[in-house]
């Protein structure tokens, strides 16, 4: 994006492209006997960090080349490390890698920097990282210049999909483990991520500053659950800096160079991509074979189609463009995409004239919750939908429906990569766009295996996925629905074993094992339904362990379930946004709950409404709303009826709001209500 | 009679405020008139608010003030002046009934009733034994003002009781006791014979269906043929509201007072007290005129701060019905009129429809309801049966029983009274869909507020 050119005597040089989004102060800072000019890049996304090319760099790396850009050619497939920070919520990720970028120069040491490399308000707010960010080091250990990719991840499951591609493009990885805390739920599942992909894995055991840092036992734990020597760990306060070289160190020595080779034609991973609207699709790559320049024309493995390289570069972490990537490098690449479905996550590209064998590439994210979402007046319609545009447009992994409800008017159905994925969504939508939504409760997305052949044919497929619950085929034309699952870790002080398990049987959970980290912290794997999970159980889990028990899963596929559809009544007639697939064991319980919600939020009226749950034509769960027994002020004041005149006409413009099912009325705001996720 | 001697009805002075130029006025816009101009415009009620209050009922979101000390004199030159303002105003020849409301009107001085009562006679006919009531409070200073009251010209008195029970008149923060109530019942009665309401209240904190039955049956045996029923409601803003917030008071829950609403209309309906609106009954036909005005739709000018009133301000050359408000806060009342003659703060004229909203919401709050010709009076065109009957909703309520639409007119049946605000948005709805339909939008539609710019142009 911005084309810096700088060159040795420190002028600066800007392209103008791209010039609109940054803001740029020149800074004359004195040090010592010599002043340097100092370009500092500000870019709007990168509210407190001050990104500087030291000079020394420049002189080091880029005085070769005609322009001045960095070469990165002296950096052959053994000077090259691509690493990733993987660590439960909190545990201290972003701040490391804010250490990690000051010391190899990439940002200036200030107090300022925190969690440079988490963009998103959202992501500084709630101490999560979201989206996947990628930064190069130079790091000289032993007089030997090394480049370090550090390919920052996501730190929770539900973006496991981002964290494995990004791990896709390392060799190791760092697993930050709090020195207070010990191993979480997601620093098991993380692990687990990594240690299948067979990285290298370096323990840091962070925070030992804290004052009930208890570094040993976290050892122990990581000895027992992963079976790395305690040895190995490395203590570190990445808040003061402590031991913080020693990490830099240990990712040379441990880690593996990529194994690519510089000989090879060129060959590149796409693994993480953005949309730019001055420049297209901005990809992020990493080169398994060969070198790519500007000019070159390339070849996207997956579309067939062509595209000549307007620019590329390294990430520092903001885009410091190069004439050239080579074999085991990891930069970005304009290359005139204009949609992101050009570039797909996972795809290989590869030189026009030198064909290669695509690479294995990613299964596309998948959804696990689905969740309604509409405006909150409709005349808001247009505006959310544009938010929602741009939000997709860089969270590929969000998938889109248009969707319309009778009550609650035009909106979507949007698919999730879970929940924590849909909350972070929601708060950007609100945060960044300033939209006011309502977001309906999630649903999780069910099969059915068909039999009746005409509807096989209907749908060209025998095995089906039904996210709307008015689709639902009947039991006679299926042989079996199918619901998904997922694997729970919790993590939790073995006090709570007992209420936890309880809990869990309540879910429909089994066990699959449970493993004492320590003496007094207990790992238990269950295998839920995901619709279980979905609406409070993480919350209940936090009540009840008082925050101390942590959880996270992983899909586990889908398996057979007692599914049916339920619909809820109002005096007879079934009201068609209310329509819910429950799990039989579930379906008095939830049918009740609804039914109360229901009654809770719809107005007393004229005359009783029955509120029924059924099952088919089984009434299973009833409540009634009284009618009215009176309803009048008994008291009208002298000659103010101006007051109670607007009170009735704004009552008369209600009902027109209202939606009828049969002669019952009922309020937007009752559904809202009913079909709203509850408050935290 | 009494009344007759203090008020000086003179007919003949009434025709000098007519201006030939209003009347030419009026007179030009004929062809608008039949719609906007509502019958008896030549009649009007007059409603006076005293503002001002010894304490503040921790129930009440009224408009009131308790101040350190009233200029009395100040007070009664501005009603004055502002009766005077808005009878010449409206240019209507009679006024009907005049009452006094509040805040505490009984802590007014008799003097200043006996001065706008005179300021009325002055620019209007009066009918004979016309209805002049004062609200009191039963306190015993309020008692020892009565007989000067009477004096003054008030023919009836409102008596508000609001609880026979100590400890509850304490909880609302009345400044009277149940003894206080019931010596200045039995005072009001010897000197105003036939002619005293008592106001009482249900739903209070605490209360019970039993104990309200009681209370009520005790009080049928000291009240005279008139009694106001009211329900406690909590308002926002009111020390009540934050004592039941705060969950140190609770209110009985809409069930109880159903059935509170529905014991006392038994138990007075067997006494003999007719109800003849949601929360008024008489024996002996002894209604209120000046309320009955406010339901049948009928003009009235409020005088005073915060007072409300509805009427065509025929001199300002109108032919449309406007809803008027004084300004609220006393003091700037008094130096609104005392600089400019007048505090009307908003004036907002009611359209056709407007109009046929407050004829339908009032109207149904009495037993008997809106009769046709009454309804014909402001919608000649169109009976209460093509705008009405044909409505699925309307059918539906005349089938619950709850709702009559007869050869008499649009009403509540017993049962639907109690459930009035509830049908009523359906009824403004089909109302407003109906006259929508037929076009009438071009008859001053627009409900925009003037406000005090230019409004008299006098």
């Amino acid at each position: 994006m911005q084309l810096f050119l700088f060159n040795t005597r420190g002028q600066v040089m800007p392209l103008m492209r791209g010039f609109l989004e940054l803001k740029i102060c020149k800074i004359k800072r004195r040090t010592q006997a010599y002043s340097t000019v100092c370009t500092l890049i500000r870019h709007r996304w990168m509210k407190s960090a001050l990104i500087c090319l030291p000079n020394q760099l420049c002189k080091d790396y880029s005085s070769s080349t005609e322009k001045g850009a960095i070469d990165l050619s002296n950096f052959p497939v053994d000077k090259i490390r691509n690493f990733s920070i993987i660590a439960h919520i909190d545990h201290g990720k972003s701040t490391l890698a804010d250490r990690l970028l000051e010391i190899t120069g990439a940002i200036v040491k200030t107090e300022k920097n925190k969690q440079v490399l988490d963009k998103l308000q959202v992501e500084r707010e709630r101490g999560i990282t979201v989206k996947a960010q990628t930064a190069s080091l130079f790091y000289t250990y032993q007089d030997e210049t090394y480049l370090l990719n550090l390919i920052d991840t996501p730190g929770h499951v539900d973006f496991s999909y981002e964290v494995s591609r990004s791990i896709s493009a390392c060799q190791g990885v760092l697993l930050v483990v709090d020195a207070n805390q010990g191993i979480q739920a997601q620093t098991v599942a993380n692990f687990y991520l990594a240690f299948e992909a067979q990285l290298t894995i370096i323990p840091v055991i962070n925070k030992i500053d804290l004052k009930n840092a208890d570094p040993e036992r976290v050892e122990k734990q990581i000895e027992r659950v992963f079976d790395i020597p305690a040895a190995e760990c490395i203590r570190i306060s990445a808040k003061q800096g402590t031991n913080v070289h020693q990490v830099l160190e240990e990712v040379v020595k441990r880690l593996p160079p990529p194994s690519a080779r510089a000989k090879d034609p060129f060959k590149a991973l796409v693994f993480d991509s953005t949309f730019d609207h001055y420049r297209g699709v901005v990809a992020n790559i990493a080169l398994v074979g060969g070198q790519v320049s500007k000019g070159d024309k390339i070849v996207s493995a997956y579309l067939g189609k062509t595209y000549e390289v307007n620019e590329l570069g390294i990430l520092r972490p903001n885009e410091a463009p190069t004439k050239t990537l080579y074999a085991g490098q990891v930069g970005y690449i304009v290359a005139g995409m204009k949609d992101v479905a050009e570039a797909q996550i996972g795809d290989t590209l590869y030189h026009h004239k030198q064909p290669v064998e695509a690479l294995p590439g990613f299964k596309p994210a998948k959804s696990m919750v689905f969740a309604g979402m509409y405006p909150m007046d409709q005349s808001e319609y247009t505006n959310l939908r544009s938010a929602v545009e741009k939000l997709t447009l860089n969270d590929s992994s969000v998938t889109v429906q248009r969707d319309s409800s009778m009550a609650l008017g035009a909106g979507w159905r949007l698919g999730f990569l879970g929940l924590l994925h849909m909350e972070v969504f929601n708060q950007r939508l609100e945060q960044e766009y300033n939209a006011s939504v309502i977001v309906t409760a999630p649903t999780v997305p069910y099969k059915a295996v068909l039999t009746s052949a005409k509807l096989i044919k209907e749908y060209g497929q025998e095995e089906i996925t039904i996210v709307n619950p008015a689709l639902f085929p009947d039991r006679s034309m299926v042989s079996e629905y199918l619901e998904p699952m997922v694997l729970g870790t919790i993590i939790a002080p073995d006090d709570f074993t007992g209420k936890i398990m309880t809990l869990c049987l309540n879910r429909r959970a089994t066990q699959r094992n449970m493993v004492y980290i320590d003496e007094h912290r207990v790992m238990m794997k269950y295998v839920f339904p995901l619709n279980e999970i979905v609406v409070d159980f993480y919350d209940n889990l936090k009540s009840m362990s008082s925050g101390y028990a942590s959880f996270d899963y992983e899909d586990a596929g889908y398996q057979p379930a007692d599914l049916i559809k339920m619909d809820f009544l109002l005096n007879g007639r079934p009201v068609e946004e209310l329509t819910t697939i429950v799990h039989r064991d579930k379906a008095y319980s939830t049918g009740k709950a609804m039914c109360e919600r229901l009654k809770d939020s719809i107005p007393r009226q004229m005359f009783e409404i029955a509120v029924q749950a059924a099952l088919g034509s089984k009434v299973i769960a009833r409540e009634t709303i009284k009618a009215y027994r009176k309803n009048v002020l008994a008291k009208c004041y002298g000659g103010d009826i101006t007051r109670k005149m607007k009170l009735l006409k704004k009552q008369a413009e209600g009902k027109k709001k209202m939606r009828s099912i049969g002669n019952v009325e009922v309020p937007k705001d009752a559904f809202i209500n009913v079909l709203k996720r509850k408050e935290k | 009679m009494k009344i007759a001697r203090h008020f000086c009805w003179s007919i003949a002075r009434r025709t000098l405020f007519i201006s030939p130029k209003s009347y030419n006025d009026s007179a030009s816009s004929q062809g608008t008139r039949v719609l906007g101009l509502p019958p008896q415009s030549d009649e009007v009620s007059l409603y006076v608010h005293w503002p001002y209050c010894l304490r503040r009922c921790s129930y009440c979101n009224f408009n009131k003030y308790i101040p350190r000390s009233v200029n009395h004199s100040a007070m009664t030159e501005c009603l004055q002046k502002e009766t005077e303002t808005l009878l010449k105003l409206s240019q209507v020849s009679r006024v009907t009934s005049v009452f006094f409301g509040g805040g505490t009107p009984s802590l007014a001085q008799p003097a200043t009733i006996a001065a706008v009562l005179e300021t009325v006679s002055q620019h209007a006919q009066v009918p004979e034994g016309a209805e002049v009531t004062l609200e009191v409070n039963p306190t015993p200073a309020g008692m020892s003002k009565l007989k000067d009251f009477i004096q003054a010209g008030i023919n009836r008195l409102s008596i508000g009781v609001q609880s026979l029970n100590d400890e509850d008149l304490k909880v609302l923060g009345r400044d009277h006791s149940s003894q206080h109530a019931l010596h200045t019942i039995s005072e009001a009665r010897r000197l105003c014979p036939g002619r005293v309401s008592v106001d009482v209240m249900f739903g209070r904190p605490g209360q019970s269906v039993a104990s309200w039955e009681t209370e009520l049956e005790e009080l049928l045996t000291v009240c005279d043929d008139h009694v106001s029923l009211y329900q406690l409601t909590v308002e926002r803003s009111t020390q009540l509201f934050k004592q039941v917030q705060r969950g140190e008071l609770t209110v009985p829950g809409e069930d109880i007072t159903a059935v509170m609403y529905r014991t006392a209309r038994e138990v007075l309906e067997k006494q003999g007290f007719r109800q003849y609106e949601v929360s008024n009954f008489a024996k002996d036909d002894a209604v209120c005129e000046h309320n009955l005005g406010y339901w049948k739709a009928q003009q009235y000018i409020g005088v005073g701060p915060g007072a409300h009133g509805r009427f065509v301000p025929i001199s300002a050359g109108s032919v449309q019905r406007e809803a008027r408000t004084q300004t609220m806060a006393p003091d700037m009342w008094i130096s609104e009129v005392q600089k400019s003659g007048h505090a009307t703060r908003r004036q907002i004229p009611l359209s056709h429809l407007a109009l046929l909203e407050e004829v339908l919401v009032m109207g149904l709050r009495m037993n008997d309801g809106i009769t046709h010709q009454h309804w014909k009076m402001f919608s000649p065109g169109d009976d209460l049966h093509r705008v009405l009957g044909q409505c699925e909703v309307v059918q539906e309520l005349k089938q619950t029983g709850l709702l009559i639409l007869d050869d008499r007119g649009l009403r509540c049946s017993w049962e639907g009274l109690a459930l009035l605000d509830g049908m009523l948005p359906t009824l403004l709805l089909q109302l407003g869909t109906y006259v929508h339909s037929q076009g009438h939008q071009g008859n001053g539609e627009s409900t925009a507020p003037c406000h005090r710019e230019g409004q008299q142009r006098r």
